[in-house]
């Protein structure tokens, strides 16, 4: 931990970290090359994700007669089956795949975060009896459940995206309530707890500043999982529904054609992978910037 | 230690009872039934309402719920609603072509990625290391559908060596079936490896540079002595636990991956099943699956208790 700076008392130093410690972080951060990697391929794939619709060379759902044309000047990435412009498709390709996933990680924090702050503070029975049900929903395989919902409700995000949240939000609750009962025991948070704070208190004010890193790292490597779970979905037909573009979708569509346009497959395979090493990079390095040395286990 | 066990097994089997709930409720609550799955889109309201008759349809969900428990209590699995006929027919060739699928691919791919991970300790920062640890950090990120056309592309179509696609029926013998198994064994052989090699890397690390490994180097103990006496036994627990999670996790791109390549599989079944409203056969499919990832994650803690001297001794503590 960096000190705080001279004249901010700690409590208020822990809630709002001073940009002297935040810039230590990112420093940190990036004089790691996984770190300058990570950061560089993630807001690359953000920025594209926003601005494509007005960069796009071609329409995305536009058809030609040219269909499998090699790359050319014209076409950088090719057509597909349809002669549809490749290299627009992949552009614009990761913007649901982004939007549902950051929302379903958004969401996994915070409640996750939140059940389990709350839960390391009550312990006992409560904190018990909740950890089994939480166990329980752990050892069922989440993937085969978000497959049956996915289809279920294809294509509806308002249901799709608490779904996911709900599943990946498991493991974040389970570290933070590990986090929250390192530091319980702490003197300040018992100060507080005399001082007959409420709950929210708690939570927002005395923990969260404590624990916000370990959920912070680890909501990253959720929304890393969540990307290669809700893209393979869309590969099966069950995730981003036609005539949006997604990349799992464009090699679900080029596979049957792999012989004559490679390329069709090839283009969003390669922006997937680079999109998952650079948040996996990302938070790899976050974590060790932040003093977190947390190894990726499986889901 | 068997207060802890009956603990695990109490929990697993409620895990079980959990997942045919909730399963059950997610298929009723998709649009539609097996029926207006069955008839098609231009039905007449006299047949579908015979149609829900005939396989029990309008009896509440809780009921033909607790009638298929009993009947699987009797070893009956039920009809399958799309076809008409035993689900046990529809579900067995398959759940072997499947547990052929993942048998095949663990029993490969479990030695060779621990095998790999404690290559690239004992190799640390040198090139062998860099390679694997390399190449698992670029497996890590790719999604199985990513694994499965690289692979088909480069040794179906540009090598020429091996089919891209199953195109046996789903009772071909296991003769028939292994060339075509090759391709989705290997792409699931390459998920293993993503995932076990990283953490098996740090746990032997880890075990390389404890206390008691420094020790023991110093009284002249080295090599392969060392790795198997002292190095291993400390990083072999957390492997194991690894090893049946990454297992357990198998499963679902087992799903993906028989999909990749038309493997007549549980997963491409289930798929099926669901689109159909086949009720039965979406729960037995999801059991099994469910049924081998819990067993999976209780094979783990069973064996974290036998190699934990301090889990055997003493009952509490879970």
């Amino acid at each position: 931990m960096v000190t705080a700076e001279p004249g901010a008392d700690a409590a208020d130093s822990a809630s709002h970290p001073p940009a002297g410690q935040r810039r230590a972080v990112l420093a940190r951060l990036l004089a790691r090359p996984s770190g300058r990697i990570g950061l560089a391929l993630v807001l690359f794939h953000i920025a594209l994700a926003m601005l494509s619709p007005l960069i796009v060379p071609y329409d995305a759902a536009a058809q030609g007669l040219d269909a499998f044309d090699a790359p050319s000047a014209a076409h950088w990435l090719g057509t597909d089956q349809l002669g549809r412009d490749v290299l627009s498709r992949t552009m614009l390709g990761s913007r649901e795949l982004l939007s549902v996933t950051a929302q379903a990680a958004g969401a996994a924090i915070l409640w996750g975060g939140a059940a389990g702050i709350l839960l390391g503070l009550a312990g006992g029975l409560i904190d018990d009896l909740a950890l089994r049900v939480v166990d329980a929903f752990l050892g069922i395989p989440s993937l085969l459940f978000l497959l049956l919902i996915a289809f279920a409700f294809r294509g509806s995000t308002e249901i799709v995206v608490p779904a996911f949240g709900f599943f990946y939000g498991l493991p974040v609750l389970r570290i933070a309530r590990a986090a929250t009962r390192g530091v319980r025991d702490a003197d300040y948070v018992t100060a507080a707890r005399l001082r007959g704070e409420s709950a929210f208190h708690m939570l927002w004010a005395e923990i969260r500043p404590n624990v916000a890193d370990v959920i912070l790292v680890e909501g990253a490597m959720e929304w890393s999982w969540m990307i290669l779970a809700f893209s393979s979905l869309s590969f099966l037909g069950l995730g981003v529904q036609p005539p949006t573009p997604d990349w799992g979708q464009m090699v679900a569509d080029a596979r049957g054609y792999l012989t004559i346009a490679p390329w069709a497959a090839a283009a969003p395979c390669a922006a997937l992978v680079s999109l998952v090493v650079g948040l996996n990079f990302l938070s790899d390095a976050l974590g060790k910037a932040l003093g977190i040395d947390a190894i990726r286990a499986p889901r | 230690m068997l207060v802890l066990i009956v603990r695990r097994l109490i929990l697993a089997a409620l895990t079980l009872v959990l997942t045919s709930i909730i399963a059950t409720i997610v298929v009723q609550a998709l649009p539609g039934d097996a029926c207006t799955a069955y008839l098609g889109r231009y039905i007449e309201p006299g047949a579908l309402a015979q149609c829900r008759g005939q396989l029990g349809l309008d009896h509440p969900l809780a009921e033909r719920y607790l009638d298929w428990v009993a009947g699987l209590a009797r070893g009956d699995l039920g009809m399958s609603l799309s076809t008409r006929r035993p689900a046990i027919e529809l579900i067995g060739p398959r759940v072997q072509n499947s547990f052929l699928l993942g048998g095949v691919s663990a029993l490969i791919g479990l030695p060779l990625a621990v095998g790999l991970g404690v290559l690239a300790a004992t190799r640390r920062d040198r090139l062998a290391d860099l390679l694997a640890s390399g190449l698992s950090m670029a497996a890590m990120a790719m999604p199985e559908f990513v694994t499965g056309t690289l692979l088909i592309f480069v040794f179906a179509i540009w090598l020429g060596l091996l089919p891209a696609v199953t195109l046996v029926s789903s009772n071909a013998t296991v003769m028939d079936l292994l060339p075509y198994i090759i391709l989705p064994v290997l792409t699931l052989v390459v998920v293993l490896i993503a995932h076990i090699l990283r953490v098996t890397r740090a746990n032997v690390i880890d075990q390389l540079e404890s206390e008691h490994a420094e020790f023991a180097r110093l009284r002249g103990v080295g090599g392969w002595r060392l790795l198997w006496r002292h190095v291993l036994p400390g990083a072999l627990p957390a492997t194991i636990n690894l090893c049946a999670l990454t297992l357990a996790w198998l499963l679902c791109g087992v799903v993906v991956v028989e999909r990749v390549f038309n493997y007549p599989g549980l997963g491409t079944l289930m798929i099926e099943a669901i689109s159909n409203r086949d009720l039965p056969v979406v729960l037995e499919a999801t059991m099994v699956f469910a049924g081998t990832y819990i067993l999976a994650n209780l094979a783990a803690d069973l064996a974290t208790i036998a190699l934990d001297p301090r889990l055997r001794r003493s009952g509490s503590g879970w």
